[in-house]
């Protein structure tokens, strides 16, 4: 039994013996795993802290909380430790209060009784304690489901504008030959050249003379038409066969029939690739929503966590949670379409 | 139809299939409200001029967003005043310009009339190298291995991906979460004997975190462009080495990296391109803190056309228009780089 586990953990493939270099590819990959799993699930158990246990220095690896005790005649419940009395014994007391370096505890047994003890002898009793309302007091004291929600829009809409827009550039370059055809090309081209960064400002002046200055729009719009989109569906499109749409000409459809019914359907992979994309680039974004959602209603996730780092340094338990929700719907589309987000880079080269 | 569909999109039928599927119902009621109008629109301009049609909003964008900006920006660049419409704006010629480039010496931030820019652009420069190095080194490793013959290798691939998809914010808060004063790493310092570290308070710290950090969330990306390179590269080319009894390290140098060095250059020039760019991850992470030592060239055009209590597009506008001359060039040699690659 052991040795066909051996087998089953040790074997190579093809067979051959183990060499060094395997010793230190798994070292690689077992601490690469460390240093990228590590952060975030450090984050996700942080996350589920209370605000004193965040404070502790050094850190305990799983959210403890200290336990308490109900004694008669106190009105609060006393926290509990383990205290090693002067005999050697150890027992387990409540603290009444702590003056000094002395503590006042008593035995949830004998409430009766007062015992001091020098507080260098007691250690807090804890147990695994999640703060589950680090998730649920921002969803009621802030905002919290505001931006859920902004972000979803912006999300969703973008993302559909993106697609039925690029599609059909994308479809025009490369089932037609029409004049400026090329100086189109050209311009796609030159657009990739001109990230956001470099024109926020004027952006900016178009958004405001259109008048979508603090709303969703102001964001959605800006970054509808990419070329990255474009260039993947045009490269798509141009693989499928011309046969089927002069066929479909014969039959007197429309140019857009030909584009809505033979086309977009026959790029499903390539048009899937690119919502997936859009989904990323618009979850994610930074820069611009910062630069031109000044209210906080309209506020993003990622821009409202930002606002958070500023203004609520101390409460970091809310500002993990948070952070842990931002994470959680790319963590599980990318559980889910792993392999197919990966191939798509690899197909073209481009994020 | 579906034939079709499937010799098509054979690496990646399970997802489209499903939102096929899904699309079908609303596609139909889509069809029947828009063929109509686009039927009456081909019938009066022509099948010929129907591609322009296709074209148009795409366009539309791309002139609203994109072109219109970069001329507004050249406009805001030579004008001055707090304005934000060009017509309230005077116009002052080159003087951004020169208040950019105005130094006593290019190679001392402090001697420049606009220090901050120069240290945005030093900062920058050695984000960028720093950068460079490391995520090249790292990926390229990182794909090397990946491509050895090893049990769970789309495991491992998936666990250096996965940060490209986090949020550049996310990745931040993640990270100074654990260099905070008494978090993770402090604690395993002290714990190992050590002292704590200011890590945001040193200049040196703040930057080399910078660093590691954005390789901590973009190798995986770079990663994957080499190992579909690496894979690309024909086997009997290392069996006929491996008959030779060619040395390991010779076949690395001599095989692999000729063959792989376009996507090599590619992943260079990529890097280089999202480093001149550096932005988000560094703003959250240090505020552009300790002082200016991680302030970055895209902080101070954020800072003074957004954040400064004078709004200045004018300096802000003329430090894009350098700053997308750089990225010009940059993205110039790219398409180069990728052209030759495809062919």
């Amino acid at each position: 039994m052991t040795g066909k586990l051996r087998h089953l953990l040790l074997a190579r493939r093809g067979g051959a013996s183990w060499h060094w270099t395997d010793v230190a590819s798994y070292a690689y990959l077992a601490l690469g795993v460390l240093l990228m799993f590590g952060p975030v699930a450090w984050l996700a158990l942080s996350s589920f802290k209370t605000p004193a246990a965040l404070l502790e220095f050094p850190p305990s690896l799983l959210p403890m909380a200290q336990s308490e005790v109900s004694v008669p005649g106190y009105p609060q419940p006393l926290p509990l430790f383990r205290v090693t009395m002067e005999d050697g014994s150890v027992r387990e007391l409540a603290q009444v209060r702590r003056v000094g370096i002395v503590a006042q505890m008593v035995d949830p047994k004998e409430p009766a009784q007062t015992i001091r003890v020098p507080a260098d002898r007691r250690t807090p009793v804890r147990h695994m304690a999640l703060a589950v309302e680090n998730y649920t007091d921002p969803l009621t004291q802030f905002d919290f489901l505001r931006f859920l929600r902004n972000s979803l829009v912006v999300t969703v809409v973008a993302t559909v504008i993106t697609l039925i827009i690029n599609s059909m550039a994308a479809y025009a370059l490369s089932v037609y030959e029409f004049r400026g055809k090329s100086v189109a090309m050209l311009g796609v081209i030159g657009t990739l050249m001109i990230p956001i960064t470099i024109v926020l400002a004027p952006v900016y002046l178009v958004v405001t003379k259109l008048g979508f200055v603090d709303s969703l729009w102001a964001v959605i719009l800006p970054g509808a038409a990419t070329p990255t989109g474009v260039f993947l569906l045009r490269q798509y499109m141009l693989t499928i066969p011309r046969d089927l749409i002069e066929a479909a000409r014969m039959d007197k459809a429309s140019e857009w029939r030909i584009y809505a019914r033979i086309v977009m359907p026959l790029s499903m992979p390539a048009l899937a690739v690119l919502a997936i994309f859009s989904v990323m680039w618009r979850w994610n974004e930074f820069l611009w929503p910062l630069a031109v959602l000044t209210k906080t209603e309209v506020h993003t996730l990622p821009i409202a966590l930002n606002a958070f780092q500023g203004e609520l340094q101390t409460q970091w338990h809310y500002l993990l949670a948070m952070t842990v929700v931002t994470l959680l719907p790319v963590a599980l589309v990318f559980a889910f379409l792993q392999r197919f987000i990966t191939s798509g880079i690899a197909n073209t080269g481009m994020k | 139809m579906t034939d079709t569909m499937r010799s098509h999109g054979a690496p990646a039928r399970g997802p489209s299939a499903a939102a096929a599927a899904v699309t079908t119902g609303s596609a139909n009621i889509l069809m029947r409200l828009t063929d109509p109008p686009m039927r009456a629109v081909q019938r009066l301009i022509g099948a010929a001029r129907m591609p322009y049609v296709f074209l148009l909003p795409n366009l539309v964008f791309f002139g609203l967003f994109v072109f219109l900006p970069i001329g507004i920006n050249i406009v805001f660049s030579v004008t001055g005043g707090t304005g934000l419409f060009p017509a309230e704006r005077p116009y002052v010629g080159s003087e951004h310009y020169a208040r950019l480039l105005d130094c006593g010496s290019y190679l001392e931030a402090a001697s420049c009339r606009e220090d901050l820019f120069w240290r945005g652009v030093g900062n920058t420069l050695t984000f960028t190298v720093f950068q460079m190095v490391a995520m090249v080194l790292f990926s390229l490793v990182t794909a090397l291995v990946l491509n050895r013959p090893i049990r769970g290798r789309g495991f491992f691939r998936a666990v250096y991906f996965f940060p490209v998809l986090l949020s550049p914010v996310v990745v931040a808060l993640i990270w100074k979460w654990i260099l905070q004063r008494d978090g993770l790493l402090n604690a395993v310092l002290t714990t190992a004997g050590g002292e704590k570290i200011l890590f945001f308070v040193d200049p040196g710290w703040a930057m080399f975190w910078s660093v590691f950090v954005s390789v901590w969330a973009h190798m995986g990306f770079y990663t994957l462009i080499l190992l579909a390179g690496l894979q690309a590269i024909p086997r009997d080319v290392y069996e006929a080495a491996e008959m030779d009894g060619t040395r390991p390290w010779r076949v690395f140098h001599r095989i692999t990296l000729p063959l792989l060095w376009p996507n090599l250059l590619v992943v260079l020039v990529l890097v280089l391109i999202r480093s001149v760019q550096v932005f988000d991850e560094v703003f959250v992470l240090t505020g552009g803190g300790p002082g200016t030592a991680t302030m970055m060239v895209v902080q101070y055009i954020y800072t003074t056309a957004f954040a400064n209590q004078v709004q200045n597009f004018g300096l802000a506008g003329a430090a894009s228009v350098l700053l997308g001359a750089v990225l010009f060039v940059l993205t110039l040699i790219q398409l180069f780089l990728t052209r030759r690659r495809a062919s």
